[in-house]
């Protein structure tokens, strides 16, 4: 399946948790946060919650601004 | 030489009343010289999407230097935006302090007053520490504190645009009438604008682009770090009134040929 990660279509193999995810990616989990459909997806929750198709993911961190 | 007595807000207290941005920072090395440089306590940076081939993250440096990090929103347009980068923030970096921007056009980046108070109230009921970066307006000030917010931060000028402060009555009146701290923030463009603020009564200054973009940034930071502790010294010893005469400093008593 389809589903977007920070605004690029990326393909997966479902089902996929958002620890799995970060993982396939190999996207870094110390310091971000991940939010699927607009709701931010606790830390605690990665491996328990599920992405599904056509999802929008956004892996966010700190970067230089303000 | 630390002078000013510590900034409290929300619950915590900052020594230094400088807060750095670290926009436009040339370089972490150049970021970890401002920060010592300007003996800042706090400390920005913005949220955006992770890119695996990042030069490395100004995370480090802040807690290498062993200051507070205050994240942004920087680039929101809505309410939505807003509360959702504050809610990531608080993920990713494990502080409910956020500096709340919500802008009206990327052209002048000033304030959206009414998307910034939207989210305020419902970064306040989600149990954020929130800064509200705002115009220079009274009431809408007033509102952001009657709201909860930990202070509120009311530009002198476009952010960046180092002009300085454009309307130096108004954010005294915001110093005056408001109980939580008052941060001025953007505008800064050299340090004699820094003491200016405190003069007329912040409780703190924040400064971005005047240091990190300045030719010899740690030096600029060191500049504008001892302005602010000139504007509070100041703002605390009392200014003598204007007057419209002038009043002589010297005794006229037993002047030559009197």
């Amino acid at each position: 399946m389809t589903i977007q990660v920070n605004g690029r279509p990326t393909d997966i193999t479902e089902p996929i948790t958002v620890q799995h995810l970060l993982q396939q990616l190999d996207l870094p989990r110390t310091d971000v946060a991940v939010a699927v459909d607009g709701a931010v997806v606790p830390r605690s929750s990665w491996q328990q919650t599920d992405v599904g198709p056509e999802a929008q993911v956004e892996v966010v961190t700190a970067m230089q601004g303000g | 030489m630390q002078t000013t007595d510590p900034l409290k807000v929300a619950g915590d207290e900052l020594e230094s009343r400088l807060l750095l941005g670290t926009g436009g920072v040339p370089s972490l090395g150049t970021l970890a010289d401002c920060i010592r440089a300007s003996g800042t306590s706090l400390v920005t940076v913005s949220m955006r999407r992770v890119r695996p081939d990042a030069p490395g993250s100004p995370l480090q440096t802040v807690r290498d230097a062993g200051v507070r990090v205050l994240p942004n929103t920087a680039g929101c347009f809505s309410a939505r935006d807003a509360v959702l980068t504050a809610q990531l923030s608080r993920e990713a970096l494990g502080t409910s302090w956020v500096k709340l921007e919500v802008i009206a056009d990327d052209q002048t980046l000033l304030p959206d007053v009414v998307e910034t108070l939207a989210a305020a109230e419902q970064l306040v009921a989600d149990g954020f520490d929130v800064f509200p970066y705002t115009t220079d307006d009274l009431g809408v000030a007033r509102r952001l504190a009657d709201l909860g917010c930990a202070a509120v931060m009311p530009l002198g000028s476009p952010i960046g645009s180092g002009l300085g402060i454009s309307n130096p009555r108004a954010i005294a009146a915001i110093c005056e009438s408001v109980d939580v701290p008052v941060v001025l923030d953007a505008g800064i463009g050299t340090a004699s604008d820094a003491a200016l603020a405190m003069e007329l009564g912040c409780d703190a200054v924040l400064a971005a682009t005047a240091i990190t973009r300045a030719e010899a940034p740690a030096r600029m930071a060191t500049a504008i770090a001892a302005a602010v502790e000139a504007g509070w010294l100041a703002r605390a010893a009392g200014r003598i009134p204007r007057r419209e005469s002038a009043l002589a400093s010297s005794p006229f008593e037993g002047l030559l040929g009197s």
